[in-house]
């Protein structure tokens, strides 16, 4: 086994690299991608190795950037776009949802448009307005598209190649609080399938659901639990659409007790279809109701507050609380 | 200013047939219909006799409940015919929801169009087969489609020298109208395909109006002017005038073939009918408007022309009449005849690769229309 300590943002950046290595036909473009390698320097370097065609440092617009990667994908390019900020994706919402999600459907399986893009996603990072938020939920309520969001350098490694190969077009989300973290990548053994969810942390008296971000407080929540008495089973969900009930079901069939955590406001968020289903699948399992921990029905406050506004240890433990005491 | 009067479209126009049909010469364009022959100006009005008797036939089944809607472009044939027939088999052309005469030259089938305001598809034909795109009902959505695609045109001749260009080369057409060139894709469209040098034209359709809006409150300037924005070519051309069409959309495509960047074309033509069936023109225009624009129908001029230079007999028109009402009668009879799509097929073109989701509602959609079978047949035996 060969592994390597990668943070997080550099093993997108190695997976980039192997994608690009391996298909003449993908190409990366957004803004300030190339020169610059990007603001999280996530595509840092690549330029040099694959050149400005390959690497496209774009005019700023945003419909643009996800409008000439359709375009480029019919001709059969496999673009990988990059948005800068979650906030700054809604300029190319028209083109992800009524064009890049239905191309499929509207060529009535001929052709797709296997477009990846790319987002940084996610608050505390004590940033300004748009640069904090969780549009997931807006994303995976879109037939055609695919979302995933990897926690840790192994999976990030391996999931921006995983999406780049998939015929589908995929919405990557990179929990960009965590591009620091570091962590052992094996660069020669795969990541699992990108659309399976993860037991990460086996426990049998309660599991957590989450994904991106939240996974390493999920962990944390889970070993102060363990004071507590509580064995907690973490997942890491990695697909956010289409999200992998089995795994989620088969761990609340053992512990009966779910909570699910995300930083997307709670309402009309992931955690309420994840509610619904595990209900629908496993309700004599459930010993308490299925508790969604997320973010307040606000805009995403400013950063001065958004400590209070997130998901964190204590707020998962406080559910972990309420479920126990149902 | 006011919704009533128009400037006299032909100032500041290119046209080489006027609306009495009489050619015009002009020494940058003729040179580029040198070609067109008694027999090729024959061909492009029986293309537009065509279109014409095509969309009259799509209103008819709109208004006998056999379409959900129809978008007519009576009035708009020589601006589609010209650009089209402008075309290579090569080029890739990225259509407005109103381009049945631009998808003629692409010998896409005219009933297969049908399939989409049928109800029976989104797309209606493999966009593949004519280099045609499918119709993109989100207006201006197209357009980043096409500078992308000509974007990927030019890496795929990345090193070729001028000589492959010119001779090989691919080039792009983006239609849109006035309507939508309000709309920021457009304006994206055209900063990246400026940024990029792609080579795409840009194929405005200015038919003066937006359902209800006139074009004057689109824009306080003639859209050709917009290019110099971006920093190409803009270029006005009597849309009604198939020659001049045909013309300037082979300079800007030969253009664009060469490396030289993109074209914005405002063809200027009328939308003599309705923006759709849905619409009713009476409620926001005048009648005298419309009846100012019959004198500048495209197919009279060009017929004009015919006759008066005789270049194409009695018997000419009246076979072109018999074929179209020959195509009308097949258009109606295949688009009656289409079978029924099933809903169970849409769940298979949601994604390429295997989906829990879709698997698990197919699953339940089949199981639940099947017990409704299982009743019939109880009630039946019973």
């Amino acid at each position: 086994m060969s592994t390597t300590t990668m943070t997080l943002a550099k093993a997108i950046n190695a997976g980039l690299d192997k994608v690009l290595a391996g298909n003449p036909k993908s190409l990366l473009i957004g803004e300030d991608i190339g020169r610059l390698g990007g603001v999280y320097r996530i595509t840092d370097g690549l330029i040099d190795t694959y050149g400005a065609d390959r690497v496209i440092d774009s005019p700023l617009g945003e419909a643009g950037i996800v409008g000439t990667s359709i375009g480029m994908a019919m001709r059969g390019y496999a673009p990988i776009a990059e948005i800068q900020f979650d906030g700054f994706v809604f300029p190319a919402f028209n083109q992800i949802t009524t064009q890049l999600a239905k191309m499929r459907a509207r060529s009535e399986g001929r052709f797709g448009a296997p477009v990846v893009i790319r987002i940084p996603y996610g608050g505390g990072i004590g940033s300004i307005e748009h640069h904090s938020e969780s549009p997931e939920a807006l994303f995976a309520h879109t037939a055609g598209l695919r979302i995933m969001a990897p926690s840790n350098a192994h999976d990030a490694y391996w999931m921006i190649q995983q999406a780049a190969a998939c015929q589908d077009p995929v919405i990557f989300f990179e929990p960009k609080r965590r591009y620091w973290l570091k962590g052992e990548v094996d660069t020669q053994n795969p990541a699992a399938d990108a659309f399976k969810a993860q037991v990460i942390r086996p426990g049998e008296d309660a599991t957590i659901v989450t994904y991106g971000p939240l996974v390493p407080v999920a962990l944390a929540a889970a070993e102060a639990a363990l004071e507590d008495g509580r064995s907690v089973e973490v997942i890491d969900l990695r697909s956010v659409s289409p999200i992998d009930f089995d795994t989620i079901t088969e761990s609340v069939e053992k512990t009966g007790r779910l909570i699910v955590t995300h930083e997307a406001p709670t309402f009309g968020g992931i955690g309420g279809e994840i509610a619904a289903r595990v209900s629908e699948r496993a309700f004599l399992s459930l010993e308490a109701p299925v508790i969604r921990l997320g973010g307040f029905h606000m805009p995403y406050p400013v950063a001065k507050v958004e400590e209070q506004y997130l998901p964190d240890i204590d707020k998962v433990l406080e559910a972990l609380d309420r479920s126990f005491a149902y | 200013m006011t919704d009533t009067v128009h400037e006299p479209l032909e100032q500041a126009l290119i046209q080489l047939l006027t609306p009495e049909g009489e050619r015009r010469s002009h020494t940058e364009y003729d040179s580029y219909i040198q070609d067109v022959d008694a027999e090729m100006l024959r061909g492009f009005y029986r293309d537009m006799a065509l279109t014409r008797r095509f969309d009259k036939e799509a209103t008819a089944l709109q208004r006998q409940g056999q379409l959900a809607l129809w978008v007519p472009l009576r009035g708009q044939e020589a601006a589609q015919i010209g650009s089209g027939r402008a075309t290579r088999p090569t080029d890739y052309i990225f259509p407005t929801y109103r381009e049945h005469g631009v998808a003629l030259t692409r010998n896409v089938d005219f009933p297969q169009m049908l399939r989409i305001f049928r109800g029976i598809s989104n797309g209606g034909w493999d966009p593949r087969e004519n280099n045609f795109h499918m119709y993109t009902m989100v207006l201006a959505a197209q357009m980043p489609h096409a500078t992308g695609y000509a974007m990927a045109v030019q890496r795929d001749q990345a090193g070729w020298d001028a000589e492959r260009l010119a001779k090989d080369g691919e080039a792009v057409v983006a239609y849109f109208g006035d309507g939508s060139s309000t709309e920021g894709e457009v304006h994206e469209s055209m900063v990246f395909a400026a940024s990029f040098n792609a080579p795409v034209v840009f194929f405005c359709q200015n038919n003066q109006w937006a359902i209800s809006v006139p074009f004057h409150v689109q824009s306080k300037v003639p859209l050709a002017d917009r290019a110099a924005g971006y920093g190409f070519p803009g270029i006005r051309v009597d849309g009604n005038d198939v020659l001049a069409v045909l013309a300037v959309t082979r300079w800007a495509l030969d253009r664009a073939r060469r490396g030289e960047g993109p074209v914005l074309i405002e063809a200027v033509t009328y939308r003599m009918s309705a923006h759709t069936t849905a619409d009713d023109p009476t409620k926001y225009r005048l009648g005298a408007e419309e009846e100012s624009w019959v004198g500048r129908d495209p197919l009279t001029r060009l017929e004009k022309h015919l006759r008066d230079n005789n270049l194409a007999d009695e018997a000419f028109f009246e076979r072109v009449v018999t074929d179209g009402n020959e195509m009308a009668a097949r258009v109606r009879e295949e688009a009656m005849a289409f079978p029924d799509p099933s809903l169970a097929q849409s769940f298979a073109n949601v994604y390429a690769e295997a989906h829990p989701l879709i698997q698990e509602e197919l699953k339940w959609h089949l199981e639940y229309e099947a017990g409704f079978a299982d009743t019939t047949e109880e009630g039946a035996t019973r």
